[in-house]
């Protein structure tokens, strides 16, 4: 399948060059919890992917019909049918990580990314568009979630994925486990220096000031 | 474009009418397997505390059933301290069960359940272990978990929490498969017949030297005290203790 220019930049510049947690700063807080290990930060990146595509698609579908004055109401409905039909299905098919996830999945309704994206993006293109701008959105989101997971696990536990890369003192093992990883501030820390290095990447994201 | 207000709630009513039938048909359809899973969550946790499986064992539902062919859930009745007949343990919901106000403790319990549900783990008709719901609170939330006491209604077999939300890493490690082995072969009740069992500071020696004294985990000296208090309640007078002693008086019910 071969992609126009804007369909491209649609799906891969929310990736790095415009990424929407390190450049539009949306959707901090979710990051900070589920990112201890990384198949939760995984499956929250998809259920983010999800809404994010659903709602975004959904709402440009109806983006000419949808009277102004109340467009945002309608947005934060659509986009609430699909957080809890994420719910649900994470419940019914992934229930040992739907547990850690906790309250976090029902609180996508309140990421900004989503209905920043609805609002900004989806009420100006078509569903298409607004699909993969949707995708793409989620995929930054996810890519920075996995990051901070990924150094969190391996340093905070010991393992990636659940499988023990360096064996702890607590198991047995030698690994003095960084408690500070497993704690919220070192994701803070861990998401600052991810900005840091993509603006000495690419500077032109750098803001004047 | 001016939208006239017909319209526009018109446009309302279709939008949540068209939504809320996405999301009754998710749930009616998903039901039946949350509530598997639901069940299937409490039971490996029942096995855990009773440590019929090992750690890092896989479970999968085939496995779990199997498993709790030899475990029969119960209905204890707090106020009365006796085993319901298996009639009421079938309407029992844990949710609705009535509750009583809990008399002043340092558990952090403010109402007890008339009514929970227990575990007896069995070998043919004989009881093994006794598993008991516990609750309390740790350092930053609820703690819900299960003891395992052998028949002897004396000798720990092991304690696991489900639900918990202690420090990763320190408090967190309540759900360490080595600390929990900790507790296998410690006494809950000193020889007057009063709760004992507690978590110190530091390590304890092995159960021959030490029955009543478990290691402390480094660095959670307040979550240790929430277990400490939470089992001081629930093997005390208010808890388990009356039903555990007419059991030890007059055999298995």
């Amino acid at each position: 399948m071969k992609m126009n220019k804007k369909e491209r930049e649609a799906l891969i510049d929310p990736l790095f060059n415009n990424n929407p947690i390190a450049l539009q700063v949306l959707g901090i807080c979710s990051a900070l919890a589920v990112t201890t290990n990384l198949a939760t930060a995984l499956v929250m990146g998809m259920a983010v992917m999800f809404v994010t595509a659903g709602s975004s698609a959904a709402v440009s579908f109806l983006r000419n019909n949808i009277p102004p004055s109340i467009r945002i109401i309608v947005q934060l409905s659509i986009i609430a049918s699909f957080v809890i039909l994420t719910d649900q299905i994470l419940k019914a098919y992934l229930f040992d990580i739907s547990k850690q996830l906790s309250v976090f999945v029902g609180l996508i309704i309140t990421n900004c990314i989503v209905m920043g994206r609805a609002e900004a993006y989806a009420m100006q293109n078509g569903p298409w568009l607004s699909f993969l701008d949707g995708i793409g959105n989620a995929a930054g989101y996810t890519i920075v979630l996995m990051t901070v997971g990924f150094f969190r696990e391996l340093f905070g536990s010991g393992s990636l994925f659940g499988f023990v890369i360096l064996k702890p003192v607590t198991a047995g093992g030698w690994y003095e486990p960084n408690g500070l990883m497993l704690l919220a501030p070192s994701a803070f820390f861990l998401i600052g220096i991810f900005i840091w290095v993509l603006r000495v990447w690419k500077p032109e994201q750098v803001e004047n000031s | 474009m001016q939208y006239s207000m017909k319209y526009i709630f018109g446009f309302a009513a279709v939008v949540c009418f068209v939504c809320s039938i996405m999301i009754s048909t998710a749930n009616v359809g998903l039901r039946e397997r949350q509530e598997v899973n639901k069940l299937l969550d409490k039971q490996k946790s029942v096995l855990q505390a009773a440590w019929l499986v090992q750690p890092g064992e896989k479970l999968d539902r085939a496995r779990v059933e199997e498993l709790f062919k030899n475990v029969r859930p119960r209905l204890l009745d707090l106020t009365t301290d006796t085993i319901l007949d298996d009639g009421a343990l079938a309407t029992y919901d844990e949710a609705k069960s009535p509750k009583l106000p809990a008399p002043e403790n340092n558990a952090g319990i403010m109402e007890v359940p008339e009514q929970v549900q227990i575990y007896e783990v069995l070998d043919g008709d004989k009881v093994l272990m006794r598993v008991l719901p516990i609750v309390g609170k740790g350092l930053w939330g609820t703690m819900k978990g299960f003891l395992a006491l052998d028949s002897d209604c004396n000798t720990i077999r092991g304690l696991t929490y489900y639900e918990q939300s202690e420090t990763p890493g320190l408090g967190g490690e309540v759900n360490n498969p080595r600390w929990k082995a900790l507790w296998k072969g410690r006494a809950a009740y000193d020889a007057s017949g009063n709760p004992a069992i507690e978590v110190i500071k530091g390590p304890a020696d092995p159960p021959e030297k030490a029955p009543h004294k478990v290691d402390g985990l480094s660095g959670a000296t307040l979550t240790g005290r929430g277990v400490t208090n939470m089992l001081r309640f629930w093997l005390g007078e208010n808890g388990y203790a009356p039903f555990l002693k007419s059991i030890r008086e007059n055999g298995s019910v």
